[in-house]
């Protein structure tokens, strides 16, 4: 039972009872868990109320993806609610996964009681110390009284700033004990006040470079999506008002709508040539909410040789880290966008119409390489083929993608065209192959009516694909769509070319029968194997209201291009129709990479 | 188009930029896990740890000080100084060597053993270092030498010849002249 101390709004509860309270008054609606006995009181707090819906995933990874897929399409904080010990470590992958792209997520985990803890008690491990370097924050509350502090810090330290996952470790006796909540609004942080605004002098000048540019780009990235819609219409605003053209990474993708002529595409490792080209060869490079990953720039000291840089990111860790900047400003996407705007708009002159127009042209001539042509086919079905017929029979559609990780991740990327941002959850920064299933779920839990489709591979999602149980638990219509091509098709395409084809342990051996999968777990399974049954057999994807795994089996040796080589510059791209010569083009040193 | 081979499809490692000593001063939250945090930071990221030295300064606040001597170019140390800012409990970095106006000490524990001239000459050097004896038996002396690294460093060198047994030392701390504090 809980009382209520009408004077202060202070209640006194037991801390499992406040962990429910701090939710709820955070706003979570849904929190994604698995049980176990350091956990149990908050369990057992769960089921004496009905303002936090939880959700049963079937692996505590899972419960970490489905939270990123909740934050990814909602720009909210969401959690999970994990055990202590094996509960804990099996959330790391996506704790680690949500620090490098930048999602937040509060994570709960429960710990043996605090006069156990450092005696290995029965599934002990020492939370903190194993997600310190994966999270941005973390706490291990060994007092009832700083419990409430601690959560509506977590979730205060998750979502502002730079976003990340934040970890809070209850020991059990702390759950049980009892406290007095407080609501969140009475705890103002004392240190964490990240820089929102931008420095106007930097914007200034920022503004007066832009003016002056013959050969201007936008490079845009996550940032964009995490701080919200209002930083994709400001983007949106500015790139008109300039006509400068504009790329983005893969985190960025749906910032800037994909239908615009001045959109080149996704730029860096299966970026498109023109965005690459107009990286390399450009004098101003406005980089927005991206990092200067070693994906987009390819060989650092080779990186857009003769552009200055203008770089706005809130975390000024991220600038001057990987690359050299002229003018980096430190804030907020959205803030400092809106000020840029006003700036161009209250600063005389314009950039040199003429240059403007020589720069389109040069563009328009590396468009026209057409650099993401395949070859088609009538008898197989081409993996770019099935995305772009995915995409054209789901674009009017309230659609979200998810993806797992490698060759289909990638041309999903290249060919399926984002109008709108928070519509594309893919795992960029870690690379995670088992994202895009339970990533699903999540986002599916945040938009029940929506049609969420996770366009994989055959081996990706073998990694989580248990979670189509839980989908069909909660009536969650998520559509697996699997781009089978029985390899691992992005470690098979690195060993063609950078290993003399020796297809070391990628072959996708022993594969399921994904249709009778489907149907074990009380879903519905579609396979389809020649082009002109696609449209017919996507469309009965899209009609069938309940979880769909669809096995699309394509072309097992294509290749996904255009690729910039291990070593190489931008410029240096390889393009499809010249694979073949790609063998002599790799550097010995280039097998290096990873 | 190619002319230099790579090594990797990973940036390189920054070679035009000589890397120097920087000595920061770092203010925390005296929390559990603060200073696991900063080294943690270093060891992952692989920055060096030259010296650190680490106390709570101010007791109502719960603040600590933490000075740590590191090593790297500018674009390095700037992302060090940006790395640790990040961390939620910490409140300031400053790099006092850029700031350009700091004191920095350290304190050593020095013990040498020896009879006859050598103890004789250790005394003397002790003297001219203004180095207090914290401890004496018939054939040994503890002094305790304050001042720069290079000072304490120039010390332990002179005694090792006298019969130079041990040394712990605090590692250096730094604090900024004139009447600001940082
Ligand atoms: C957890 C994890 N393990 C290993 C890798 C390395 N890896 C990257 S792509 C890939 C192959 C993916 O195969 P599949 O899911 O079939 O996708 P395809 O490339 O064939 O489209 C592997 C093994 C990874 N990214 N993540
Ligand atoms: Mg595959």
């Amino acid at each position: 039972m809980t009382t209520d101390n009408k004077d202060s709004g202070a209640t006194e509860m037991t801390g499992a009872e406040m962990v429910i309270a701090a939710l709820a008054d955070q706003g979570v609606e849904h929190i994604f868990g698995y049980p176990g006995g350091a956990v149990l009181p908050i369990y057992d707090a769960i089921f004496q109320q009905d303002k936090v819906k939880h959700v049963l995933v079937r692996h505590e990874q899972g419960a970490a993806h489905a939270a990123e897929g909740y934050a990814r399409s909602t720009g909210k904080v969401a959690a999970l609610l994990v055990t202590s010990g094996p509960g804990a470590t099996n959330a790391v992958t996506g704790l680690a996964d949500a620090l490098m792209d930048s999602i937040p997520i509060v994570c709960i985990t429960g710990q043996v009681p605090t006069h156990l803890i450092g005696n290995d008690a029965f599934q002990e491990c020492d939370t903190v110390g194993i997600t310190r370097p994966c999270t941005k924050h973390n706490y291990l509350v060994k007092d009832i009284a700083d419990l409430p502090r601690v959560l509506h810090e977590a979730f205060y330290v998750a979502g502002s700033g730079r976003p990340g996952p934040v970890v809070v470790d209850i020991p059990k006796d702390i759950q049980f004990a009892k406290g007095v909540y407080f609501k969140p609004n009475e705890f103002p942080h004392k240190g964490y006040q990240p820089r929102l605004k931008g420095d106007p002098d930097k914007i200034k000048l920022a503004v007066e470079m832009m003016k002056q540019a013959r050969k201007p780009v936008f490079y845009t990235g996550g940032g964009i999506i995490n701080s919200g819609p209002k930083a994709s219409k400001l983007l949106r605003e500015l790139v008109k008002l300039t006509g400068f053209p504009i790329t983005s990474t893969l985190m960025g993708l749906g910032a800037f709508p994909a239908a615009d002529q001045q959109w080149l595409g996704m730029l860096g490792m299966h970026g498109t040539y023109e965005a690459n080209w107009a990286m390399h060869d450009c004098d101003l490079m406005i980089c927005i909410g991206a990092r200067f990953d070693d994906r987009i720039t390819g060989r650092i000291d080779a990186f857009s040789p003769n552009s200055k840089k203008i770089h706005i990111d809130i975390d000024p860790s991220s600038i001057n880290k990987n690359v050299r900047i002229d003018v980096g400003i430190v804030g907020d996407c959205a803030n400092v966008l809106g000020d840029m705007l006003a700036a161009y708009k209250a600063t005389p002159g314009a950039p040199d119409k003429q240059a403007l127009q020589g720069w389109w042209k040069q563009v328009d001539t590396w468009r026209a390489r057409k650099s993401l042509a395949y070859k088609a086919s009538a008898d197989i079905i081409k993996p770019q083929y099935a995305i772009q017929r995915l995409y054209e029979l789901t674009k009017d559609r309230d659609t979200y993608i998810t993806t797992e990780v490698g060759q289909h991740q990638m041309w999903a990327a290249q060919f399926y065209h984002f109008q709108e941002p928070h519509r594309w959850m893919t795992s960029g920064g870690l690379g995670t192959m088992g994202y895009g299933v339970p990533a699903a779920v999540g986002v599916q839990m945040a938009h029940p009516t929506s049609l969420v489709i996770d366009i994989a591979g055959e081996a990706s999602v073998q990694m989580t694909l248990q979670e189509i149980s839980t989908a069909v638990q909660y009536r969650l219509p998520v559509k697996i769509f699997i781009l089978n091509n029985k390899y691992m098709g992005m470690v098979r395409q690195w060993q063609e070319l950078l290993h003399g084809g020796r297809y070391s342990e990628s072959y996708s051996e022993a594969l399921p029968d994904f249709v009778k999968l489907a149907e074990a777990y009380h879903a519905h399974g579609i396979r389809c194997e020649k082009p002109a049954d696609l449209d017919k057999a996507i469309m009965e994807m899209i009609d069938t209201p309940k979880p769909v795994i669809f096995d699309c089996l394509v072309d097992p040796t294509e290749n996904c291009f255009p690729m910039i080589p291990s070593g190489r510059a931008h410029n240096e791209m390889i393009l499809g129709d010249a694979a073949e010569k790609l063998e002599d083009a790799v550097t010995e040193a280039g097998k290096m990479m990873v | 188009m190619s002319t230099a081979p790579s090594t990797s499809h990973y940036p390189a490692a920054p070679t035009a930029q000589r890397a120097s000593a920087h000595t920061l001063c770092v203010l925390v939250d005296n929390e559990p896990g603060v200073l696991a945090r900063v080294i943690g930071l270093f060891s992952g990221r692989g920055y060096n740890i030259d010296s650190l030295t680490v106390s709570e300064t101010e007791h109502q606040k719960h603040l600590s000080r933490i000075t740590i001597v590191t090593r790297g170019t500018p674009m390095v140390v700037e992302q060090i100084k940006n790395q640790l800012d990040r961390l939620v409990p910490i409140h300031r970095v400053i790099d006092m060597t850029l700031a350009g106006n700091a004191i920095e000490r350290e304190l050593a524990m020095v013990k040498v053993a020896g009879k006859g001239q050598a103890r004789v000459e250790a005394l003397q050097l002790a003297e001219a270092f203004r180095a207090r004896i914290i401890d004496t038996t018939t054939e040994s002396f503890v002094f305790e030498v304050t001042g720069s690294s290079d000072k304490i460093e120039s010390f332990i060198n002179l005694m090792l010849p006298l019969g130079l047994v041990e040394v712990s030392r605090t590692g250096v701390v730094a604090i900024g002249r004139g009447p600001e504090g940082m």
